[in-house]
Order: structure tokens, then C-alpha cells, then sequence
């Protein structure tokens, strides 16, 4: 095994742990503490997988931006802190069910494609990947209307948090 | 003569041969020397925290008329040993009903997330901890993790006050993350890079003149991430006593002391590599030791300016922050970006026709981008001008803070 493999398995192991924890802590500060540390071990695949750039995003997104806003909306909600009800309705066995579905169909899809089980294809030692990221988000043979319908989502929903939060005089 | 010119990566080298002839393998090596690296580098954080305290202390006292620190060792420069001393035997308290995890991991954190920037400041042209090429975000990121350390020391004490420091903070080092990221993206049009050290050697201008608002803004936001004064209301004594430290003794407290000054120390160090060129100078090149020697110097004179704003200046309220931030930084910042970014590609694209030489080039680059950005410092004076004549009429219409409350119904019946 190489070193790269255990560091592989470690982090995969921390991360579904940590996913695990996220939903059977009772305490919801500590999910959402769990959840940072899941989406931690998912920023450490992308720099095994030499995407520094994704994995930095990542952090900044979203343990900088989503997760402590998920605390702060925590934090106004003292008085739930701690949740004492059972943790599963009725529906637990199709949630399972379909769970199981979707896991089976990934793999099963995933064993198809030859990135699975061949050898990753190297990269050239100095090539500049957020260059080329970048000219495949503006250029119009690359990603530009996706990029750009992004864009277009995100102005729509900050107008919409304007509106909302206006108070009119 | 390699050793005066280069002592520490002649340190390194001879220490790597060594480790060889004693028959390691090559990679084991990079691995020792680069634990080895971090370590010397954390060591000489916590180092540097012990003079810059004594610093703080001495500047503090004589701007405030008084002698600071004066009886241990000469001008009590050792004043900071003894203080150490005596809070590693303090004794540990936990609040009833904190938090234990929670409590225990926010000093560490607060801690690491500063010292993680160091990994990516070159300190000369050979003396740096990594060269990633995306430095800029990288330290973005990393600044992200302190604020995280904030709110859980301020959740987990299980206190009222440490809670709405925790609210503070999340209403303070979110907001100024968004003009420090839109400033951070000025020099990183002006270098075309990403890369901390690939910034600095683009420094050929300082980009403190070719973008002087880029260089205030990220000053300013960035001493509102530190969270110092003026920008202090998350520790706040008056009012929410100390904030979200209130229930931390002993080393734990200490460790978010020694990430406070820290931290300061690490935002003079960001402004004097993105800004002021970083370990550039005269001869640094060939005697990279000198390089060393200007980063210092800039960074000590940086630190120097962020203490003189914590002492001359008062906290701001917590609305008057923010209205600073969204109605002032960030929009100036929007603006200067949008604007750095079409006269920066006009410029590119008609430098072919242009003619000039790669030094007249250069002057003339400097001089547009220095006058755009006079052009928006002039047009923000005037917007700030009618704002202000608005705001003094307003402010002088009579405000009654007391009324004469409607008197109760069965008072009337």
C-alpha cells in the first residue's frame, strides 16, 4: 500500500464517521461541528486528488461561509440545543431503502467508467490549473452559459434577500 | 561567504547532507526537513509574540504618558518572561456547564489558524514555507478557521456575555472577509498570480502605489478580522467584559493572548508582502539575508501603525461598524476592482501600439492605475461630502430620547 492510499483511508474513515455523527448527535452545536469536520476531509480528497484550488474554495465556502452561518442560526435557538425526541420517524426503512438503491446504483455506475480501475493519468509538473479553469469558465466553447446562469441564480437570490429584509417607511 | 549571504538555507542544506551521508533516503529527508521547517517557524512565532508584547506594552505606555514595563532586564524588555511564567501556573477553571470538547479545542484553534498563514509568507527570496499557487485564497481560507475558534469559545463557556461576543463576531469577521477578499483580488490582477512569493517578485511597482485604496481597505478589514480597536467590540471590557474570553484562565487564555498579538503581527506581515514588495529591495537577490532584513523592517513599521490606531483610536458601535463596511468598504472595493480590472486590460491590450520600452512601460502603468485611483478617492470624497451634509441636518433635527409615555387605561377610567 502506498502512502497515499492510507492517507486515502484515513481520511475517507474520518470523513463517513464524521457524516455519520452529524445526524445521530444529539446535540445540534456538535453536528454542526461534525459536519465541519466532514466537509474538512472532503477538502483533503480534492488536494490528493491535486486540486488545491477546490479544496481552498471548500474551506472558504463552506466551513467559512455555511457552517458558521448554520451555527449562528443554531446559537439564536438555545432552547433547542439539546433534542430529546426519537431520531427517526416511521419512514426510516424507505429512507434506508433508497439509500441503499442510490449507493449500489453509484457503484455500479462508477465500475463502468476506466477512471475507477486504471491508473490516474499524471500531470505535467508545472501546469497551471487554475489558469485553465478559469479560461474554461469565460470561454464560450467551455462552460460560459453554465457560469454564467450561475451568476445570473445568485444576483436573483440576492435581490430577493433585499426585498425581503427591506423595511419600507 | 554562502553562509552570510544565506545563512539559513546554507543550514539547511549542510543539515539535509548530513542526514544523507547518514544513510536516509532522499525522501524521508524533504519529509524531516520540512516537519523541521514548521516547527522552527511555529517556534519563531511564539517567539516574536514575546517582544512585540513588550512592544505593544512600551508603545501603549508612552503614548498614554506613563513608563510601561520598567523593572525586569533593561527598559523591562524581559517584563513579558515573568507574566509567562505566572500564567502557565494559573490554574485551569472550567465553567459549570461548558462544553468540555468545545471549550478545550477554541484556544488551540484560534492559535493554529494564525500560524497557518506563516506557512506561505516568504520571508526572503529563499525562506519560505511553501510556494501553493493559490497563497491569496489559501490565507483567506485559513483566516476562516479563526473566526470558527471565536464563536466556539464563546458558545461553549456557557456564558451570556461570551455568546453575544460569539454573535459580534460572526456579525463583524464575516462582513469584513467580503471587502478583505475584493481588496486581496487587486493584487492579484496586478501580478496576474495567485502565489504569495509569484506577488511578491511581480512587485517590480510596490502595488501600494499602483492601487493605494486596495492596500487601505485590506489594512482596514483585516484589522477588523484581528479584531483590535477600533474594531474591538467582540472582547469589548465595558460591556460585555472581555467578551467571548470572559471564562478562559490560565494558559487557555494566554493562548488567545498570544494569537491576538500574533495576529497582528501576521496582518503587518500580509500588507508588507502583498502591498509594500514584501523582502524586495536593493540587493536582495544575490544577498537574499538582506531580503530578510527589509521584510522585517517593513512588516515592524506596519505593526507600528496598527498599534498606534489601537491606541489613538475608540471603539466604534457595533451599527456604525457595519454601516462602514456594507455601505463604505464594500462598494468602494466592488468599484475599484471592476475599475483596476478594464484599465489594467485596456492597458495590456494596447501595449503593442504603445511603443514604450519595458521601463517606460512600467512607469506608465503605474502612473494610470495611480491616477485611477486618485480619480475614485476624489469621487468618493464628494459622495462622502453630500452624506455627511445629509447626516448633519438629521442630526440636528431635536431627537427626544425620553417621551412622555400615554398614561396607563385604568389611569384615565
Amino acid at each position: 500500500m502506498t502512502p497515499m492510499q492510507i492517507i486515502f483511508i484515513l481520511t475517507a474513515a474520518a470523513t463517513l464517521s464524521a457524516a455519520v455523527l452529524v445526524v445521530t448527535t444529539r446535540n445540534i452545536i456538535h453536528a454542526a461541528l461534525w459536519l465541519i469536520v466532514s466537509l474538512f476531509g472532503v477538502a483533503v480528497f480534492y488536494v490528493l486528488l491535486n486540486a488545491g484550488f477546490f479544496a481552498v474554495v471548500q474551506v472558504v465556502i463552506y466551513i467559512g461561509a455555511i457552517a458558521i452561518l448554520f451555527i449562528f442560526a443554531v446559537m439564536l435557538t438555545r432552547r433547542l440545543m439539546s433534542d430529546s425526541g426519537p431520531q427517526s420517524n416511521t419512514n426510516w426503512w424507505l429512507a434506508a431503502v433508497i439509500s441503499v438503491l442510490l449507493f449500489v446504483g453509484l457503484i455500479w455506475m462508477l465500475s463502468s467508467w476506466r477512471g475507477v480501475t486504471g491508473e490516474p493519468p499524471v500531470l505535467k509538473s508545472n501546469i497551471d490549473t487554475i489558469g485553465l479553469l478559469g479560461r474554461a469558465l469565460v470561454s464560450p466553447d467551455g462552460f460560459v452559459l453554465p457560469f454564467e446562469l450561475a451568476s445570473v441564480l445568485l444576483v436573483a437570490a440576492l435581490i430577493g434577500a433585499i426585498y425581503v429584509a427591506w423595511e419600507r417607511k | 561567504m554562502v553562509f552570510f549571504s544565506d545563512p539559513i538555507t546554507y543550514i539547511t542544506n549542510w543539515l539535509a547532507n548530513l542526514l544523507i551521508s547518514w544513510g536516509l533516503a532522499s525522501d524521508t529527508v524533504l519529509v524531516i526537513m520540512k516537519l523541521l521547517g514548521a516547527a522552527m517557524v511555529c517556534i519563531f512565532g511564539f517567539s516574536l509574540v514575546i517582544f512585540t508584547i513588550w512592544l505593544e506594552r512600551k508603545l501603549y505606555a508612552r503614548i498614554q504618558d506613563r513608563l510601561g514595563p520598567n523593572r525586569v532586564g533593561p527598559w523591562g524588555i524581559f517584563q513579558t518572561f515573568p507574566d509567562m511564567i505566572k500564567i502557565f501556573t494559573k490554574e485551569y477553571i472550567t465553567p459549570e456547564g461548558a462544553d468540555k470538547v468545545v471549550y478545550n479545542l477554541a484556544p488551540i484553534l484560534a492559535v493554529s489558524a494564525v500560524l497557518l498563514v506563516w506557512a506561505v509568507i516568504p520571508f526572503a527570496p529563499t525562506v519560505f514555507g511553501t510556494d501553493i499557487n493559490i497563497g491569496v485564497l489559501y490565507i483567506v481560507a485559513v483566516g476562516s478557521i479563526g473566526t470558527l475558534g471565536v464563536i466556539m469559545a464563546g458558545w461553549s463557556s456557557n456564558n451570556k456575555y461570551a455568546l453575544l461576543a460569539a454573535f459580534r463576531t460572526v456579525a463583524q469577521m464575516v462582513s469584513f472577509e467580503v471587502p478583505m477578499v475584493l481588496a486581496l483580488l487587486v493584487p492579484v490582477l496586478l501580478g496576474q498570480t495567485m502565489g504569495v512569493d509569484s506577488l511578491v517578485k511581480a512587485q517590480d511597482v510596490w502595488f501600494v502605489v499602483l492601487s493605494p485604496i486596495a492596500a487601505i481597505i485590506f489594512f482596514i478589514s483585516s484589522i477588523a478580522e484581528v479584531g483590535r480597536a477600533p474594531f474591538d467590540l467582540l472582547e469589548a471590557e465595558s460591556e460585555i467584559v472581555a467578551g467571548f474570553q470572559i471564562e478562559y484562565s490560565g494558559l487557555k487564555f494566554g493562548m488567545f493572548y498570544v494569537g491576538d498579538f500574533l495576529h497582528a503581527f501576521t496582518i503587518s506581515a500580509l500588507s508588507a508582502t502583498l502591498f509594500f514588495g514584501g523582502w524586495r529591495g536593493p540587493g536582495a537577490e544575490t544577498w537574499p539575508v538582506l531580503g530578510l532584513a527589509y521584510f522585517f523592517m517593513k512588516t515592524f513599521i506596519i505593526y507600528f501603525f496598527v498599534v498606534l490606531i489601537r491606541i489613538a483610536l475608540p471603539r466604534l458601535r457595533i451599527d456604525q461598524m457595519l454601516n462602514f463596511n456594507w455601505k463604505f468598504l464594500t462598494p468602494l472595493a466592488l468599484v475599484l476592482l471592476m475599475v483596476t480590472a478594464v484599465v489594467e486590460k485596456s492597458l495590456i491590450h494596447f501595449m503593442p501600439s504603445l511603443n514604450f520600452s519595458a521601463v517606460g512601460f512600467l512607469i506608465f502603468r503605474s502612473l494610470v492605475l495611480l491616477l485611477t485611483n486618485i480619480l475614485i478617492i476624489v469621487v468618493t470624497a464628494i459622495f462622502l461630502r453630500a452624506y455627511a451634509r445629509r447626516e448633519h441636518v438629521r442630526v440636528s433635527q431635536p431627537r427626544p430620547v425620553a417621551v412622555t409615555p400615554e398614561p396607563p387605561a385604568s389611569v384615565i377610567s
